[in-house]
Formats: structure tokens, sequence, C-alpha cells
């Protein structure tokens, strides 16, 4: 059944496709076209060949792991890219001329912003979410995963969302919404695999064997609701055609500023905060074997942060054409979300309260809770930010760009590189990870990087804001804007090295990550297991 | 099986109780919540309330027209408005100034001379700097405005005048000056817009084909020295630029001249009357002129 009606969702988009090629209204149409009819069919294909027209049974003694050691390596390979054209942009702002030709507009800066954020946002971070979210909610459910094949959509789905939207970037397609740049078409894809994601996971907390629902279900669940909430309505538009890659968005003026970040302050508080603070929740006190430290905390920060994180989004519009009243409003909000925030920070930093010794012997232990120390600043920096006053020097500068790293390297990338080094020694049932000191090495030089990036860009940030506001004695402005530009290079080139750093490691971490997936160890490092923190691998344990 | 709620146990390691969950061996103690967390928490709250008190925060309320304004009766749009006409005022007195002087005295009077040079340099690098370059060394296509090569006159006023209306602009007074496009537009051969390329580059000394000159010589003079000059030296009543230097706006290589005689340039300036006060305008003319190439009346 749930075969059949997979496959009638992909024979429409296949035939749809097939009009797209057919009678494309533009050029970038009639390559996505192409994409879609391709991947479609193999994609059917796929199916008929693995299920042949028998209904496949699904053994619901087992875990359904094939498809998080899918998101595992899905990952870590748009990790890598995402860093990748990350540091590629990084190098353009520092020279301008890098990687840039005029006969290929996708080598502009403003093609492979995008392609960066949503790689790593996105590509990177939804992985982690969809493997981690499946992976956590069928251990604390001791359920296997609702709907037989509709994981496997929900997987497939998403990543070739990502191939569309990215191959769009380059191709110039956009609609010109930041973190929501991808056309209709592509968003009213992500949508069904959204709603499907949804019901997989609500299914599989339906057929739970636990009485309770565990806390980082609730931040998964939180996460999935929210998207779709907010994926729909910042991307309401009408297409020019129906086989047209333009759209028109229906909100206009302010209101379309105030929707778009609506939108894009709680992709930060839904895909990139609560997310992972599921994967945090299950991963640092399985890990840690230790207690979560506060259940009464997890239950006050959970609400306190959902409804105040939503009304949080005015205050990237302050200063604006935005009334006053909103901006206020966005204000208080972020500043009263500073202790809910921080309540995550609380629970992750002291459930390892009775094994802090393990800081020392266990990186990965320790790049996880330095993700939530990161956590913690950058949520505390966020509501100073939103404070009118600081805004008002902060605002258009590097500082910005700065935070968010803080946040995203820091927090979300290493809450993630956690979580990856836990799920393929697990997933893989390796006794250990291939090398220990290669994790070491690889925290090591992404924290040297991350610092490196988020001071530069506070320096950068700070003095930009400072040249900007500038007069001097006769009322005029001191300083050029160009001139500002000439002067944050140094700090651009050190950003550079900085998510250089980063790359570098997070590429040892994929050697390490496929030689503990292969099942080998690093003899040098002995033949000691470690503690044996692997969860069950079965519901019937 | 999953624990029921009444076998709470005691965590050894912290001897706090447990909830007596537990999932995939997860367990959760029943810390309370941490009172510092609380108190901050509570204190941003009334915080919170206190600042909607104080500023613009309330919408849709009767009486309030759009949202409270708060009891500091707060507006940005008041406050911009304030602080741009304290700036207008502040700077009126030497903005009156520099507009009635006479133009030649201001570069006598040192005062309006620091006047002049702050507002023009300020001014410069907001307006000029994104084209001319941030020290008005100009560009391709640019021209440097550090040197004593003006293609329009390089006294204050001509300078002042070039900024005022622009240069091929939409304004009625821009100064204006129309080379064809001498091969595009078929009024010369390929062959004869090289000849005339190559007596241009012969002005300079760069030529080597000498027949090649004598040709060019002569459609030179049919066609080019109307308003280049018989003698080549430019005329800036037209924008002509002078071909006997070796200063180009956009190159003296053989390629760049042919192509500038196949299809011409005719580049363009915006006239800043409407965008800059008049004396502003009058301290960039200042400005530009004191960086070195200026010519006196």
């Amino acid at each position: 059944m749930d075969v059949f009606l997979q496959l009638a969702i992909l024979v429409g988009c296949a035939f749809y496709a097939v009009i797209a090629v057919a009678q494309a209204g533009d050029s970038g149409m009639a390559i996505h076209g192409w994409f879609f009819l391709i991947l479609f069919v193999a994609w059917i294909v796929g199916i008929c060949m693995r299920y042949g027209f028998g209904a496949p049974v699904w053994d619901q003694t087992r875990y359904e792991d094939g498809i998080i050691k899918w998101g595992v390596f899905a990952t870590a390979f748009w990790g890598v890219a995402g860093f990748l054209v990350g540091l590629v942009i990084a190098l353009q702002l520092a020279f301008p001329n890098l990687f840039y030709f005029e006969q290929f507009g996708w080598t502009n800066f403003g093609r492979l912003r995008p392609l960066h954020t949503s790689a790593v946002i996105f590509a990177f971070g939804g992985n982690a979410l969809i493997a981690t979210s499946f992976y956590v909610v069928q251990r604390t459910t001791r359920a296997r995963l609702a709907g037989g094949l509709w994981p496997w959509f929900v997987f497939w789905g998403f990543n070739l969302f990502i191939v569309i939207a990215a191959t769009g970037y380059l191709l110039g397609i956009t609609q010109s919404k930041e973190y929501a740049e991808p056309e209709w078409y592509a968003d009213l894809w992500l949508t069904i695999v959204w709603v499907v994601y949804l019901l997989v996971f609500l299914g599989t907390l339906w057929k739970r064997k636990e009485r309770h629902i565990y806390v980082a279900n609730w931040f998964y669940l939180a996460f999935i609701v929210t998207i779709a909430m907010l994926h729909i309505v910042n991307n309401l538009a009408i297409p020019v055609s129906f086989t047209s890659s333009t759209s028109v968005i229906v909100w206009a003026g302010v209101q379309d500023a105030l929707t778009q970040w609506w939108y894009g302050h709680n992709a930060v508080g839904f895909f990139l905060t609560a997310g992972f603070l599921g994967i945090m929740y299950y991963f640092i006190p399985k890990r840690a074997e230790r207690p979560v430290y506060s259940y009464r905390l997890s239950i006050v920060h959970f609400w306190t942060l959902i409804f105040i994180y939503i009304w949080a989004g005015p205050h990237h519009l302050h200063y604006t054409a935005l009334p006053e009243w909103a901006q206020t409003l966005g204000m208080v909000f972020s500043v009263m979300l500073w202790m809910p925030s921080w309540g995550g920070m609380i629970n992750g930093l002291m459930t390892l309260s009775g094994a802090w010794d393990k800081l020392r012997t266990d990186p990965v232990i320790r790049m996880m809770v330095v993700s939530v120390a990161f956590y913690g600043m950058s949520t505390f920096e966020g509501p100073v930010m939103s404070v009118r006053a600081v805004n008002s020097l902060s605002h258009y500068t590097d500082w910005t760009i700065g935070h968010v790293h803080s946040g995203a390297l820091g927090w979300v990338g290493y809450i993630s590189f956690g979580a990856l080094y836990c799920l393929t020694q697990w997933l893989w049932k390796r006794r250990r990870l291939y090398s220990y000191a290669l994790v070491e090495w690889h925290f090591w030089i992404s924290t040297l990087g991350i610092l490196l990036y988020i001071t530069s860009m506070w320096v950068s940030g700070i003095m930009q804001g400072l040249m900007w506001r500038a007069y001097n004695e006769f009322g005029f402005l001191e300083y050029s804007f160009v001139e500002s530009v000439e002067a944050t290079h140094p700090y651009y080139v050190i950003r550079a090295i900085g998510g250089g750093m980063f790359l570098i490691g997070a590429l040892i971490m994929c050697y390490n990550l496929w030689r503990t997936a292969r099942g080998d160890l690093r003899a040098a490092e002995g033949d000691v297991a470690e503690a044996d923190a692997r969860p069950a691998a079965a519901p019937a344990e | 099986m999953s624990t029921p709620d009444n076998e709470r146990e005691i965590d050894a390691v912290s001897g706090v109780e447990t909830t007596g969950h537990e999932w995939d061996g997860i367990k959760e103690l029943n810390n309370p919540l941490p009172r510092w967390w609380l108190w901050i928490f509570y204190a941003c709250i009334i915080w919170a309330v206190i600042y909607m008190v104080f500023m613009p925060a309330i919408p849709g309320l009767p009486g309030a027209e759009g949202a409270t304004r708060g009891l500091r009766n707060h507006s940005e749009r008041v406050n911009v408005a304030r602080d741009m006409a304290a700036l207008e005022e502040a700077r009126s007195v030497y903005f009156s100034r520099l507009t009635e002087a006479d133009l030649s005295e201001i570069e006598s009077d040192p005062e309006l001379l620091t006047i002049a040079l702050a507002a023009g340099e300020s001014a410069f690098g907001d307006n000029c700097a994104t084209c001319h370059g941030a020290g008005a060394q100009g560009a391709r296509g640019y021209p440097n405005l550090n040197d004593d090569v003006w293609l329009w006159g390089g006294t204050l006023e001509e300078i002042r005048r070039t900024i005022r209306y622009g240069i091929r602009s939409e304004h009625m007074e821009t100064r204006m000056g129309d080379m064809p496009a001498f091969g595009r537009d078929e009024l010369l051969s390929r062959e004869e817009v090289n000849d005339v390329a190559e007596y241009v580059l012969s002005l300079s000394g760069h030529s080597e084909d000498a027949a090649a000159v004598d040709r060019g010589a002569e459609t030179f003079a049919a066609q080019c020295a109307v308003c280049h000059g018989d003698n080549a030296m430019g005329n800036r009543d037209l924008g002509a630029p002078n071909l006997t230097d070796t200063d180009w706006l956009y190159g003296g290589d053989r390629e760049t001249v042919r192509e500038t005689i196949w299809s011409a340039r005719n580049s363009t300036m915006p006239a800043w009357e409407s965008r800059l006060d008049d004396a502003v305008i009058t301290a960039l003319a200042v400005y530009v002129h004191s960086r070195g190439g200026g010519e006196e009346d």
C-alpha cells in the first residue's frame, strides 16, 4: 500500500517533469525539468527493482537503521561541500577576483553565497536532523520508524530538494528571499516531503512502547511542525506559469520584510536551535552515561523557548519602515528569550556533573560540551544585539556574520560532529572510533578556526559600525564606504584562514568516520574498548 | 518495559532523585530550576514590561493613533527629522558662506578653504569615489582627477559646471560632445579606421607604418579635425581630448585606439545638481581643484 501510493506520487511528479521539459517557459525550467525527469524515473525504477511487485514486509522487531547510515554519509558530504563553498566566498570577499570568471556567471559571489548558506543549513544541518531524529525517536520509543518505505521517501526527497535548490542557485533561479531562495516548484516539493516527515515522526511516536515521550522528541517535533508552518507562509507565491521557473511572492513591502524575518529568525530558532537541542538531549547523556540534569528545567525551558522565539523576528528590522511598536515587540521578546535559551545550555552542561573527567578522556564529549558553550555564548550575544541601541552599531556589519558563525560553526557544527562520531561508531557496531587522536586534531584545529573566525568578525564588525557613524567637526562623514571596505581586508583574510581550518577539521573527521565504518582501529592507540555506551540494537532488547 | 513513576531512585553520584523515567538507558534527575536562572528570567520579563510602558509598543488601542507612543513619547521619524534639521542648522552658517562666496575667494580664505576641503572630501568619498576611485586616481574610462589633463577644463568654475550639470547627462545644461561611431555606423571602412588609428598613434610617436600614417592624416583632416583640431590638440568645448599627449582615458595601445574610433566612447557623468546642494557642489569643485592639477582662470 505505502509502496503503491509512493509510486503514484513519483509517477505524478515524473509526468509533471515531462510537461516541464516539453513546455519549459525558460532555460532554467528546461534544465530542472530534465533533472526532475531523470531523478524521478531513476527513483521509480529503483523502488520497482528493490521491492518488485510483492508487498515488502517491515520487520517490526528491528530498527530501521539503513536510512540513518545514508544520513550520516549525506551529512558529512554536504557538510564538507558547504564548508568548501563558504571558504571560497570568504576568499572572494578578501580577494574579489579569486575564482571569478566573467564568462561563468555561477562563479559570482551572489550565486555562491546562497549555495553556501543552503548547503550548510539545509543540506548539512537538515540531513543531520533527519538522521538523528530517526535514530533518536526509534531508540526512545522502542519502535521501528512508522510508515514502511515513507522514511526513505523523506530522506531521498529532501536530498532531491537540495540538489534542485543548489543547481537552481548556480543557474540563477532564485526568488530572492534570504534562506528561502528556491523557487515555487522546489518549495512545493519540500512541502510534500516535510508533511511526510511529520507523519512518519508522529506515527512513530504514536506506536511507542514507552509511556512518556522523551524530551529530545519534543524538540524534534517542535522543529518539524514549526518549519512546516514557516516554510509554507513565507513561500506563498504565484508562479508566472506552471512551466516557468519564476514566481511572484504574495507578500509585498514591509509585510514581505516582516514575513521574511519571521521566517528567517525562526529558521534559526526552530531549525538550528530546537532541532539541534533534540540532538543534544539524546547524544550528550548517552555518551556521558549520565542522567539529564533537570527534568523540570527541560519542561520549562522547552515551553518558554517555543512560545517566546516565534515573536523575536522583528529585531532584524530595527530602524526600518517596520512600525516601531513591532520593533519593540521583537526586541523585548529577544531579551526575554535569553534564559529560556540558557535552560538548554544548563541542562546540557550540568548533565556532565559526575562525569567531568570525560572532557579530558573523550574528545567527542568535549566537542559536544564546547558546542553547548558556544550555544550559550551565541544565545547571550543574540539578545544583546537585538537591543536597538546595540543594533544601531552592529546591524549590517560583520558582527552579525561573526554572531551567526559562532552559533553555526560552534553550536550546530560541533553538536552534529559529535552525533556523527557517535552514530558511526554505534550504527556500524564498532568497539570504538578508528582514532581518538584524529578527533583531538579535528577538535583543536576547528576550535582555533572558529576563534579566528568570530574574533576577526567582531573586530571587523565593530570597526565598520564605528567608521560608518563617525562624523567630523563639520558634520560630514569621516569615512567613505569604500574606506571601510579597505579597512576590513585583513580581517577578511583572517576569517578565511579560520574557515579553512574548520574545513580541514571536517575532512579529518570524514577520514576518521570512513575508517571507523570500515572497521579499522588505529593500531598505535591500542585495543582498549571504551566503556560500552552503545544503545540498544533492537526494540526487543 | 518502562519504569513506573513510583520506581524513583536516587542517583548515586549526585544524590538527587530521578523522575523514574528511562529511555534507552537515559534517566532524568529531578533537580529544581536553578534559582539564579529563574530570577534572571523574571527580571527580563519585568524589564520587557517596563520597556513597553515607556516605548511604542501596543497597536490598535482606542485613542492611540497606530500604536501607543509610550511614556517617552518616542518616535524615530520625529528624531530623524530633528537630527537632520539640527545638522542643516549647524552647517548653514558656513554653507551659506560657501554658496555666496566668489569662487576665487574660497581658496584664499583659510577658514573657508578648510571647510570646503572637509565637505568636499566627505562628499567625494560618498558620491564620486565609486567611479573616480577613493584617491581620485581614476580608472579606465573614468578620468584621473589628480593630474593636469582636463577634458572639459580645470578651472574652479569649469569643474563646478561639470559637477553641477554632468557630462552627456539628462540635464539641459549638460556638457555635450558626440563622437560618431565611425566604423560601426559605416562612416569609415575598417582600413580607414586602422589608418586613422595609426595616425593618432604617430602623434605621440607610437607608429611605425609611415604609409598608413599618411593615409590616416588625410582622413583625420576630413573627419576628426573638426572637433579634435587641425593639430589634434583637442577642444574643451566639446570634451574632445588632446591626442598628442600620452594620457589615455581608455588606453593608447593600437587595438584600443582602433576600437575607440570604431565604436566611439561618449562616457557619461550624472548631473549632481538635483542630488547635492549648491554648497556641497562648490566644496567638491574646490576639493577636486586642489588635488594637484587645478588651473587658474
